[in-house]
C-alpha cells in the first residue's frame, strides 16, 4: 500500500474542505496520514481520522500561526525524511502553494499543480490536470525518485467521513530562530454576505457587463429571490466594484452550485476554470460569440439590463402565484 | 533599494492559447504577446517602492528571444536595467527549472527586493515564487495586495480566504503580488523613448551554469499525453426578442427551483 500524506489547514477555526476533500483520495489510493500544524478546531483529529486519516502528525505550536512558511516546510521536510511517503499532497490554495513551492526547491524534486484527478497505476502516480482554464488536460507524472509533491486542484474531490479514527503522532515544534522570519502581526477578517461561495446551491455571478459598480445590485436581488450567494468575474474584482471574496475563476474560488447563472460575463479561460463544474449553467450576454455560451445549459443573447431585471419580476410573480 | 522583478511575456488575452499536441508545450511562436498583467502590476509596485526609497528596478525575464520587446515595455514604464534567460535550452523546463534559471541570474547582482505576480496570466501555476524564493533564501510574502517599506522591514497585506493578514519580514524578501494591488501606469513618450537606451543582458543556459538543470530533460513533471476534456453538452441558446426573462424563469421552472 503506498503511502500518502496529506496538509490539513484551519480558516476561522475550521478544517478547509479542501483539506478533507484531499485525505479522502489519499485514504482512497493507499495508507493516509494528515499533517496538522498550529492551532486548530477541537474535534479536528476526530475529523480528519473520520474522513481516512490513519495517522495525524500534530504539532499545536503557535509558531506555525504567527510564523509563516518556514517553520511548516522545516517540519514536514524533517518528516518526509524521515518517514519517504510515496506522496505529500496539498490542496492548490495560499498554504499549499507556498510550502508546496518551498519543499520543491528544498529536495529539488519539483512538483505538479492543480491535479484535478489521480490514480495509482502500475506503481506511479498518475494525475490529470486541466491546463489553460480547463481547456485542455493533460495526464502527467512526477517522474522523482523520492516522495512526489503535488497539490489537488479544491472540489477535485468529494469529501466522504469513512468513520475511521487516527493515531496522533506529536511532533516537536522547530527552534531555529531563522524559521521565524515571516512574521503575522495581525488579522483582519472580511465578511462576505450570504451563504459562502463554496457551499452555495445557487450563484448568480456579475462581469464587466454590468458596466458599473451599482449595476451589481440586481445580481444581489436575484440572488435573494432564488436564495442563492453572489459571485464575480476578476475584471469587476479588479475594478474594485466588490470584494475579492467574491471572485469566482482561477485565481479565486472553485465553485460547483446546482445553478450557476452568469449575467454579463463573457467566459475567460480563468472565469470558467472556476465554475465549470456547476451542474446547470445560464448565461446572459450580448455578444452570440462569447465563449460562456458554449458551457452554457441555458443562454439568452440579450441585454442583462432588459434580461435580468424581467427575471427578478417575473420570479416575485410567481412566487406570489 | 535594489529590486528585480520577474516579467513575464505571454500571449495576449484575446488569444486562445493553444498547445502542441506534439511537443505538449504552449504554442508561443507566431502568437501575439504583452506583458503579462500581473507582472505589469509587480513592475508597477517596483516603481512606487523606489520613487519613494530611491533604488532602481532591474526587469528579468525568461522566454523565446521576442520577449524583449515586453522587456522594453516594463522599461517605458520606468524599470532601468533589463535580464533576459533565452535559449533553446530552456524549453520544456518545468516550473522548478524556471525557478533555478531566474534564481542563478538574479543572484549575480545584489537585490533587496524580488518582486513576483503571484501567478503568470498564461499557465496560473503559481509555483516558481516560492520556488525562487527558497533557492535565494529571501523571506517569502506572498499574496501581497499592499506592500509597505519601513527602513529594512518589509510590510504587506496577505490575501486570504476571510480577509487578510498583516505580515513582515526584514530584507532580503520575494514579494508575491495579487492582481488588483494596483493600476500599472502607462507608459509615457518619453519613457518610451528613454527605454531604447537602456541595457537588456541577456544570459544563455550554459551562462548561468545551468546545463542540464533546465529544458525539458530536466523537467520532473512528465506529460503523458495531452487531449480535450469531454466537452459540455450543448445547450439551449435564444435571442431575446423582450420574453428573454421569462423564458430563464420557465426553464427555472423545469429544473423545480420555481
Amino acid at each position: 500500500m503506498p503511502t500518502i500524506w496529506t496538509y490539513a489547514d484551519v480558516l476561522e477555526d475550521k478544517l478547509t474542505s479542501l483539506s478533507l476533500e484531499i485525505l479522502t483520495k489519499a485514504a482512497q489510493l493507499g495508507d493516509a496520514s494528515a499533517i496538522l500544524l498550529g492551532s486548530a478546531p477541537d474535534d479536528a483529529v476526530q475529523t480528519l481520522g473520520n474522513h481516512g486519516a490513519k495517522k495525524i502528525y500534530r504539532c499545536a505550536d503557535p509558531i506555525f500561526d504567527k510564523h509563516l512558511v518556514l517553520p511548516a516546510a522545516k517540519v514536514l521536510e524533517e518528516l518526509i525524511n524521515q518517514h519517504k511517503p510515496d506522496v505529500m499532497l496539498f490542496g492548490t490554495n495560499y498554504t499549499g502553494r507556498d510550502l508546496a513551492s518551498t519543499l520543491s526547491a528544498r529536495f529539488d524534486c519539483g512538483a505538479l499543480t492543480d491535479v484535478g484527478e489521480l490514480e495509482a497505476r502500475d506503481g506511479s502516480f498518475v494525475a490529470t490536470i486541466p491546463a489553460l482554464g480547463a481547456s485542455y488536460q493533460n495526464t502527467a507524472i512526477h517522474d522523482w525518485q523520492g516522495t512526489k509533491i503535488m497539490l489537488a486542484r479544491p472540489k477535485a474531490f468529494e469529501a466522504k467521513p469513512v468513520g475511521g479514527t487516527a493515531e496522533v503522532v506529536e511532533v516537536p515544534a522547530p527552534s531555529d530562530a531563522s524559521l521565524t522570519r515571516v512574521t503575522v502581526t495581525d488579522e483582519v477578517a472580511q465578511k462576505a454576505e450570504g451563504p459562502s461561495l463554496e457551499d452555495a446551491k445557487v450563484i448568480i455571478s456579475g462581469g464587466r457587463g454590468l458596466k458599473s459598480a451599482e449595476h451589481f445590485q440586481m445580481i444581489r436581488d436575484l440572488a435573494d429571490l432564488l436564495g442563492g450567494t453572489v459571485g464575480a468575474t476578476r475584471a469587476i474584482v479588479d475594478a474594485g466594484w466588490v470584494p475579492y471574496a467574491l471572485q469566482v475563476g482561477q485565481t479565486g474560488k472553485t465553485v460547483k452550485p446546482s445553478i450557476y447563472i452568469a449575467c454579463g460575463i463573457s467566459g475567460a479561460i480563468q472565469h470558467l476554470a472556476g465554475m465549470k463544474g456547476s451542474k446547470t449553467i445560464i448565461a446572459i450576454n450580448t455578444d452570440p460569440d462569447a465563449p460562456i455560451f458554449k458551457n452554457a445549459d441555458f443562454g439568452v443573447v440579450g441585454d442583462v439590463f432588459k434580461v435580468v431585471p424581467q427575471l427578478i419580476e417575473e420570479i416575485k410573480k410567481r412566487k406570489r402565484a | 533599494m535594489n529590486i528585480a522583478v520577474c516579467a513575464k511575456s505571454v500571449p495576449t488575452s484575446s488569444v486562445t492559447i493553444e498547445i502542441d499536441p506534439t511537443t505538449k508545450r504552449v504554442i508561443r511562436e507566431g502568437v501575439p504577446k504583452e506583458l503579462d498583467p500581473a507582472a505589469a502590476s509587480a513592475v508597477e509596485e517596483a516603481l512606487r517602492i523606489v520613487e519613494a526609497h530611491g533604488g532602481e528596478v532591474t526587469v528579468v525575464s525568461m522566454g523565446p528571444a521576442d520577449a524583449i520587446d515586453d522587456i522594453r515595455k516594463a522599461l517605458a514604464m520606468g524599470a532601468e536595467r533589463g535580464i533576459l534567460i533565452t535559449d533553446v535550452a530552456l524549453a520544456g523546463s518545468d516550473t522548478l527549472a524556471t525557478a533555478k534559471a531566474l534564481a542563478a541570474a538574479i543572484k549575480r547582482e545584489q537585490f533587496d527586493i524580488v518582486i513576483c505576480a503571484t501567478e503568470a496570466t498564461d499557465t496560473y501555476s503559481g509555483l516558481v515564487p516560492g520556488t525562487l524564493a527558497e533557492l535565494l533564501g529571501y523571506a517569502p510574502l506572498t499574496f501581497a495586495k499592499e506592500v509597505k517599506v519601513d527602513g529594512n522591514k518589509v510590510i504587506i497585506h496577505r490575501q486570504s480566504q476571510s480577509g487578510y493578514q498583516v505580515v513582515e519580514a526584514e530584507l532580503p524578501v520575494l514579494i508575491t503580488t495579487t492582481s488588483g494591488i494596483n493600476e500599472p501606469r502607462y507608459p509615457s513618450l518619453k519613457g518610451i523613448m528613454g527605454a531604447k537606451r537602456k541595457e537588456i543582458v541577456e544570459y544563455k543556459a550554459a551562462d548561468l551554469g545551468l546545463d542540464g538543470q533546465v529544458g525539458e530533460g530536466a523537467a520532473r513533471e512528465k506529460v503523458l499525453a495531452i487531449g480535450k476534456p469531454p466537452a459540455r453538452e450543448a445547450g439551449m441558446i435564444v435571442t431575446d426578442e423582450g420574453d428573454g426573462g421569462v423564458k430563464i424563469a420557465d426553464f427555472l421552472a423545469e429544473l423545480k427551483v420555481l
